[in-house]
């Protein structure tokens, strides 16, 4: 595929979300939503205020640590479980209950078990990200070929030289799907913990914005989240078709 | 394939969860956790079997369900449709493939408010968000079982000349079917997280807004067990759609 080809579906997937946005806009109206110039105004306007900072540097946090939690647990439980059979065919099947519940009417628990805060946002981003990885590891450790495996056992591998030398590069490209996934559903699961158990964040922004029918501020923090979401998830995605073509 | 009624991980599966089960209820009874936190288990079902009992809630659950099967249905059929029609253009999926890779990271709900503004505070705003919500998941496993249709039944359809319909009833939609189940399945849970998300939010009635207004009165003799209630309804209907997916993937020997 030559460069500007592989370019043609995103600029044409942005240009048409933005044509859509300001048709909407010009059908809805004031009252309901901005247009993508008075989005892009206002969040720069944003951006200088110094209120702002402390919002996007609390939810930065919690998302990062949610994340950094959600890898290694996930990583963790899918290696344990692909390893182990018997342990993979008892828990997967749960994993895989858990990750299709509606884990959003979970948050009055969240919030009674941590409390209003940092806590219970990071609760709530683990729960929704680490299924993800952990499903897509057990999987991807299932399919490592027996061969390689079979290799590792003859060099006298321990479990730990199978796992970094063997089992994680040969698993790695479905693994990697796994992440993506797990970091697009780490976020969300942050911010709607923000939206619903916290009293800082763009989440809570955004929840009191909707409460004040606020358009500017909930219009412009979508508008950055999904700038951010979109950025980072192109990214792993171009990423993760690489490792699929070469793996 | 495996006909005896239970297998060992079936059954380890099971004694697992009543084990967890067993040491919450000895955990709440104990005091380890208090019981402003949790109640235990059995006093959740006790207080379940009330609330359905005396129908307090009948029309609260009514309304949820309601919602989220008008959602679910919508999504499905525009799913299927939007799929077909995406599979078809090349150009079109490209443009596409980098929203479904970033969609569920977007709170969604940040557009309930605009659509409170146009549909009015009712049941409308909150079956679009639902549908929005769960309409992405099932193009993405359409768009996941058409691609893996094998090429040979397509072949076998044109020499047996077969109209596009046919083809479509007879070869396309039976070999995608799995895909499209692990799609309906997800777009269950996004039916269901639109429709409480948004009663948690701002609404007038439903499951979710008696969860939020018992959580705000603490009142955990209604809060969990309504909370256990969506969950035992949302996993009830995906085992069921379990059972269909492993029937086809049975009939077809690959199970």
């Amino acid at each position: 595929m030559s460069g500007l080809s592989a370019w043609r579906g995103p600029i044409l997937l942005v240009v048409g979300l933005f044509v859509a946005w300001e048709l909407l806009y010009l059908l809805a109206g004031d009252v309901a939503l901005r247009s993508p110039a008075q989005t892009v105004r206002f969040t720069i306007e944003l951006l200088g205020r110094e209120t702002f900072w402390p919002n996007l540097a609390e939810t930065a946090k919690a998302f990062a640590v949610a994340l950094a939690i959600s890898i290694v647990l996930g990583l963790a439980i899918g290696f344990a479980l692909g390893f182990h059979r018997l342990s993979g065919e008892v828990f997967e099947p749960i994993l895989v209950a858990f990750y299709s519940i509606p884990k959003l009417t979970l948050y009055p628990i969240v919030l009674l078990a941590f409390g209003l805060g940092m806590p219970a946002k990071i609760a709530f981003g683990v729960i929704h990200g680490f299924v993800p990885i952990a499903l897509f590891t057990i999987g991807a450790v299932g399919n490592v070929k027996p061969v390689l495996i079979k290799t590792g056992r003859v060099l006298g591998f321990g479990a730990f030289d199978m796992v970094t030398r063997v089992l994680f590069p040969a698993a790695l490209p479905e693994i990697f799907t796994g992440l993506r996934i797990g970091f697009a559903l780490t976020l969300i699961g942050t911010l709607l913990g923000e939206m619903f158990a916290s009293q800082r964040g763009l989440g809570y922004m955004l929840m009191n914005a909707i409460g004040l029918h606020n358009v500017d501020i909930i219009m412009s923090v979508t508008f950055m989240i999904t700038v951010f979401a979109a950025t980072v998830s192109a990214i792993l995605l171009a990423v993760d078709r690489r490792l699929h073509r070469s793996g | 394939m495996n006909r005896s009624p239970m297998s060992r991980p079936l059954l380890l599966r099971i004694l697992l969860i009543l084990a967890f089960t067993a040491a919450l209820e000895a955990l709440c009874r104990l005091g380890v956790i208090d019981r402003f936190t949790m109640p235990p288990p059995s006093r959740i079902l006790e207080d379940l079997a009330r609330l359905l009992v005396t129908g307090k809630l009948y029309g609260a659950i009514a309304k949820t369900l309601s919602n989220c099967a008008i959602a679910f249905a919508l999504a499905v059929v525009a799913g299927v449709a939007a799929g077909v029609v995406i599979h078809k253009s090349r150009l079109l999926r490209q443009a596409l493939d980098p929203l479904f890779a970033t969609y569920y990271a977007i709170p969604v709900f940040a557009f309930y408010p605009l659509f409170i503004i146009i549909f009015g505070l009712g049941d409308i705003p909150q079956i679009v968000i639902a549908f929005m919500m769960s309409v992405i998941a099932m193009i993405v496993n359409v768009l996941n079982g058409l691609d893996r249709v094998p090429a040979v039944l397509l072949k076998t359809a044109r020499m047996a000349r077969m109209s596009p319909l046919e083809t479509a009833l007879r070869m396309t939609l039976p070999s995608a079917a799995p895909y499209l189940l692990t799609g309906a399945k997800l777009a269950l849970a996004y039916a269901f997280i639109g429709i409480i998300g948004s009663e948690f939010i701002m609404s007038r009635g439903g499951m979710g807004f008696e969860i939020a207004f018992a959580y705000t009165n603490f009142d955990n003799a209604v809060m969990y067990p309504l909370i256990v209630l969506i969950l035992a309804i949302s996993v009830a209907v995906n085992a069921l759609l379990g059972i269909w997916e492993k029937r086809i993937l049975a009939r077809r020997g690959l199970r």
